[in-house]
């Protein structure tokens, strides 16, 4: 179908963008790399009165690190990081991760900071930034705050942002010595939403694994460094937990396995590729 | 800061095959439809209009892009590349299309534009790309025709022969 009417703006600033967004009330839409609203758009599921386009802006166009943490603002797409030959090192997660979202033709537009805004439960990004504890960072007019992604996934496509706010970044803490991360995603074709998707960070303390695909938000839980039967007892109690449904793509009862499974194995990963 | 009421008409230019174009649109108007039915440049198709089929894919600043998950609107300024840049004239396939009808790489040809456009933006920024990495390409498109196996060899045909590596006589249009 055809989007509904809305008005355009094409933001040259981003107090503009942010003043925009205050004025409207509530009733505008950040417009990133549109690979989520716009066929969101398009099937009329949403219907702002107001489309704010930010991909003007210079000031959110390029990663920057800052302070342990890659700062990836609004306005970078996909490909671009991808294509980003440090990115392997500063944050290994995504880097595994990336080649998930999507197709390459959807990655060239879509942004990270879009996935994250949109919050699909079976989104990669955001498993990526509760996996490795980020934040957003969200601006309005008036202040602007950081949000931990653990606060951040309220819901099922719901987030703590309030209207008048845009997720201005996000932050991705950089790869720690000692530490191991992986991914992995079971779906029906690749570039598809997962069924389920597992990240996990290993270190000499701790296992944290985190699931999308299954509760209604990205969800992590922290393990101590258990192995044999105990890890498996873990993950089968994660696994419940979630509280997995039934859909057209895969029982619930499929879900747990494949939560038991890629679980174990990215932890197994995690742990191999640790120094 | 251009403020596009949802109301009236726009105008909106950009370059589309390097050529200079201008089209009256909506604020909400998608990019396939400002071509299609804006400029009659009906060769980029409409499938899902949801960015799943990749019929509609088009160069834009020379990276890929769903043509139906962009608005008009936005793409004011930028540089735009369909289907119909990639002949070499009237009647005259380009090195592309040359090995797609060689090798049979397609039967209906709805889909064919979309995949065309994403194979020829990879192969301008990777000449020399493997079966798996152009595989990966073509896996942002559906094509319920051939089965995949031929558009690969095609478009590694028309790689090498971008290349330099083999020529093909020039094939011409069927009287």
């Amino acid at each position: 179908m055809k989007p509904p009417a809305f008005d355009y703006i094409r933001a040259a600033h981003l107090d503009e963008a942010l003043g925009a967004l205050h004025a409207s009330g509530g009733d505008a839409r950040i417009l990133a790399g549109g690979q989520s609203l716009m066929p969101m758009l398009n099937m009329r599921l949403t219907r702002p009165a107001v489309l704010i386009d930010i991909m003007r802006l210079d000031a959110l166009a390029q990663p920057r690190l800052e302070k342990g943490a890659l700062v990836v603002p609004a306005g970078v797409r996909q490909a671009a990081l991808l294509d980003r030959a440090t990115l392997v090192d500063e944050v290994p997660l995504l880097a595994q991760a990336l080649p998930w979202v999507g197709h390459a033709q959807t990655r060239a537009r879509g942004t990270p900071c879009g996935s994250v805004a949109h919050a699909d439960p079976s989104a990669e990004t955001p498993l990526c930034l509760l996996a490795l504890e980020g934040e957003v960072r969200l601006r309005s007019r008036k202040r602007a705050r950081v949000v931990k992604s653990v606060d951040f996934f309220t819901g099922m496509m719901v987030t703590a942002r309030a209207e008048d706010e845009m997720v201005e970044a996000i932050a991705l803490p950089l790869r720690r010595p000692g530490t191991g991360y992986a991914f992995a995603e079971v779906a029906r074709r690749h570039g598809d939403y997962a069924i389920v998707a597992c990240a996990a960070t290993v270190d000499s303390r701790r296992i944290r694994l985190a699931v999308g695909g299954v509760a209604d938000r990205p969800t992590a839980r922290d393990l101590p460094l258990l192995d044999g039967s105990a890890l498996d007892d873990a993950l089968n109690a994660f696994a419940w937990d979630l509280g997995a449904g039934e859909d057209v793509h895969a029982t619930a009862r499929y879900r747990r396995d494949l939560v038991r499974h890629l679980g174990r194995q990215v932890i197994k990963e995690a742990l191999r590729c640790r120094n | 800061m251009p403020k596009l009421s949802a109301a009236s008409r726009h105008s909106v230019s950009f370059t589309v095959n390097g050529v200079a174009r201008s089209v009256e649109v909506e604020s909400r108007t998608l990019l396939t439809d400002a071509l299609r039915h804006g400029l009659g440049m009906t060769g980029t198709h409409v499938g899902c209009e949801h960015g799943v089929c990749g019929s509609c894919t088009v160069a834009i600043d020379g990276t890929m892009a769903r043509a139906c998950l962009t608005l008009a609107v936005a793409a004011e300024g930028c540089d735009i590349r369909t289907v119909e840049g990639l002949g070499l004239g009237p009647g005259r396939l380009g090195v592309l299309q040359a090995a797609f009808k060689r090798h049979h790489a397609l039967q209906c040809g709805f889909c064919t534009a979309g995949i065309l456009m994403s194979l020829d933006t990879y192969l301008r920024r990777h000449p020399d790309p493997s079966r798996e990495e152009l595989t990966l390409v073509i896996g942002g498109h559906l094509c319920r025709c051939t089965g995949y196996a031929p558009i690969v060899a095609a478009a590694l045909d028309a790689a090498a022969e971008l290349r330099g590596a083999q020529k093909h006589p020039e094939e011409t249009a069927h009287a």
